[in-house]
């Protein structure tokens, strides 16, 4: 472990996860599908979960990989339930554009 | 077993309010009629065993029902006294009240809301009855309040005349005002001798342990001025005559007999503190008799104008009020009780009487239109005549004796008030003889339809009249000078011993014959004029010289309106106008504010996902680039 840790460098990984953080970020702010809006959203948790790991590592500390599991178990769960409303929204409008879903409106 | 006969006498008249403001109306007009009756009589059966019993063995009877309030030392019993003053009182309230119910059941049998009658007449006696039982000041005050409230109540029953209302209006301020007097008289009471029961502030006033002379001249003169709202006295007497607008049955029980002697029956019930032998309180008690002997005079002198035949009473009442208070002034407390009972007699006889000739004439109540009534209307003609004689002081009548009793104390003590008293006599007996010699007398000057329908009025109308005109007759018999029953029943009152009463000198003679030769002449200063002469009142725009002022009382209403009622009219409109205007301009203007940011910001509310989302971010980057730079 050591070994991948000092030939890569955290700083890489920390690169790494804002790149990809930023990469989901854009995505849910300019994309207007709701699926692809749903995978920017996946994007930027798996970001936070790579950078949870190679700080776990880094400080030699397990919990950050525990944490992980957890967030990992979470984001299963979030993806089943964000699926099933993105179903039924297309059920009843016959598309996911988000800018069709204005009936959210108060 | 006291107790429960107390609490029937006290709460009969209450059921009867009850039964009558719940099913007066589904019992028809005579049950709801005769129920008031009935109550009122149970409560006259009850209060006459507690009368024989006191007059044998002269035992006052003290009920405390409850605690009412006790504070940090300072205690209200929610009790009744039945001593000789209150029982005294409480044997015309209901004896009197009783015959006016049953007069009321005839004369107000074409009204619709007859059963609304009755309950109001019926909660005024329960009232009345709790002013005159109450053994404190504050239980008392219940009553005061509550008569207070029935009088309102039944001089705008026919409220859909709004000169009626307003009449009802004016006498409820202008009691209110006596009544906020009477509270700062009550709260001065309380705070100097942290009791407010009568027989312990007697006590503690004998005992003469507080010498805080300057509170209680003034607890008594603020006391005085209570009663001056409820007995009508000068600056606050007014309402009385406009009270007049209620039914007839109504002036008679509580504008002549029972609820204006309210005041003097509070000032004999603290007779200790109003007797007492101090400076300021002898000041108190000038200011009471000067008040009394200057409104007997001035309302006796309107009464000589009037033409409306119940405004003649209540000016008649008026005065004669003013002459208690006289007698109260200079102490002669069994006297003013003895002219309150004579006068209850007659007064009521007279607006009984009265009313009886309204009835006749289907409501016409201007003398001007009235005459020649005797032949018509005998019973009512006599019981009246009987009734004017006594109050014009005529031997051996009930009204002789009592008014000469009130003149001579005014003899021995002050000699101008004396003569004011006088002049008020012989002013009595010329109004009284020429509103008798212009209702009955000579020819009638109704319509002729009128006069076609003059009729005898029915027997429940003249029956009350009779008995009223035989009590009016020889009620003096309680009190005749040198053998008063009354005096000795009344001597355990007093603080000291009651002035004996008068001996029958050449002094006492003198002044009698005086008193009767006054009333005389102005009997016959009214036969002169209107039977000899054969003169009838001017129509009212022909009146002139000093006898309008008198047509217009002086002017006093005006002179309130102008004093009073003008500037709290502009004053109510400055503030409507401006402080209520600003006032409400800063709390409108607040929710104006506080709407349009709401419907400003309701717009960032637009629905559109992508928009949500973009805010989202850039609060967060903001929160970071907060925490991690601005840090």
């Amino acid at each position: 472990m050591d070994n991948v840790l000092n030939q890569i460098g955290i700083e890489n990984y920390i690169f790494l996860s804002v790149i990809l953080f930023c990469i989901g970020v854009f995505g849910v702010l300019y994309r207007r599908n709701a699926i692809i809006v749903f995978m920017s959203i996946e994007i930027m948790l798996n970001a936070v979960n790579l950078l949870f790991v190679a700080f776990s590592t880094y400080h030699q500390d397990p919990q950050g990989q525990i944490f992980v599991f957890f967030s990992m178990a979470v984001a299963a769960a979030e993806v089943a339930v964000g699926l099933a409303i993105v179903v039924s929204i297309f059920r009843n409008l016959g598309s996911i554009d988000i800018d069709n879903l204005k009936n959210l409106k108060g | 077993m006291d107790t429960n006969l107390a609490l029937v006498l006290l709460l009969a008249p209450f059921l009867g309010f009850l039964i009558n403001v719940f099913f007066g109306k589904s019992l028809g007009k005579s049950v709801s009629g005769f129920i008031g009756t009935g109550t009122v009589v149970v409560s006259f059966v009850v209060t006459l065993v507690f009368f024989l019993q006191i007059n044998q063995n002269g035992k006052p009877i003290q009920i405390s029902l409850f605690d009412w309030i006790s504070i940090n030392g300072f205690k209200v019993d929610f009790g009744f006294l039945l001593d000789q003053l209150s029982l005294l009182w409480l044997m015309f309230v209901t004896g009197i009240g009783a015959l006016i119910h049953l007069y009321s059941i005839s004369y107000m049998h074409d009204d619709e809301n007859m059963h609304k009658f009755f309950a109001y007449l019926n909660l005024f006696v329960f009232f009345m009855i709790s002013l005159v039982m109450g053994s404190n000041l504050l239980v008392m005050f219940i009553g005061w309040e509550g008569v207070g409230l029935c009088s309102y109540l039944l001089i705008g029953f026919w409220y859909k005349n709004q000169d009626y209302n307003d009449a009802a209006k004016k006498a409820f301020i202008m009691n209110r005002i006596g009544d906020l007097g009477l509270l700062i008289g009550i709260f001065i009471l309380a705070t100097l001798f942290s009791t407010l029961d009568f027989a312990q502030l007697k006590t503690a006033i004998l005992s003469g342990t507080n010498t805080n002379t300057c509170w209680i001249a003034a607890a008594a003169l603020a006391l005085f001025i209570g009663a001056c709202g409820k007995s009508a006295q000068i600056p606050l007497y007014t309402w009385l005559p406009d009270a007049m607008a209620g039914p007839t049955p109504v002036s008679a029980l509580i504008h002549a007999a029972t609820m204006v002697t309210a005041g003097i029956f509070m000032i004999t019930r603290l007779n200790f503190l109003f007797g007492m032998d101090i400076d300021t309180m002898h000041v108190v008690n000038t200011i009471i008799a000067v008040i009394g002997a200057v409104t007997a005079l001035v309302a006796a002198t309107i009464g000589l104008v009037q033409n409306d035949i119940k405004k003649v009473l209540a000016y008649s009442t008026v005065s004669q009020l003013g002459l208690m208070f006289l007698a109260l002034g200079l102490g002669a407390y069994e006297v003013a009780v003895f002219h309150v009972i004579t006068h209850a007699f007659f007064k009521a006889c007279l607006f009984l009487g009265s009313g009886s000739v309204i009835h006749a004439l289907h409501g016409e109540q201007d003398m001007r239109k009235m005459g020649g009534l005797k032949k018509a209307m005998p019973v009512t003609f006599i019981t009246m005549l009987i009734s004017s004689l006594a109050i014009s002081g005529i031997f051996p009548l009930a009204g002789f004796w009592s008014k000469d009793e009130i003149l001579m104390v005014a003899y021995e003590h002050n000699k101008v008030l004396y003569i004011i008293g006088s002049i008020a006599s012989i002013m009595t007996a010329f109004y009284m003889f020429r509103l008798m010699y212009l209702t009955f007398f000579k020819d009638f000057r109704g319509t002729e339809e009128q006069k076609h329908h003059l009729h005898e009025s029915p027997a429940l109308i003249t029956f009350p009249l009779i008995v009223l005109a035989i009590l009016a007759a020889i009620g003096g018999a309680i009190s005749l000078p040198g053998n008063s029953w009354l005096n000795n029943y009344l001597a355990p009152l007093f603080a000291e011993k009651a002035g004996e009463a008068h001996g029958l000198g050449g002094e006492q003679y003198m002044l009698m014959g005086i008193a009767m030769a006054g009333a005389l002449i102005g009997i016959g200063y009214a036969y002169s004029k209107y039977i000899k002469q054969n003169q009838i009142p001017e129509e009212d725009s022909e009146i002139t010289g000093f006898s309008k002022v008198l047509y217009n009382k002086y002017y006093v209403d005006e002179a309130y309106e102008f004093l009073f009622v003008k500037p709290v009219n502009v004053l109510s409109r400055f503030f409507r106008d401006y402080v209520e205007t600003a006032v409400s301009g800063v709390v409108f203007g607040l929710a104006k504010v506080t709407g349009e940011l709401g419907y400003q910001g309701k717009k960032l509310q637009n629905g559109n996902i992508g928009f949500y989302l973009f805010v989202f971010v850039f609060g967060v980057c903001a929160m970071i680039t907060y925490i991690f730079l601005a840090k």
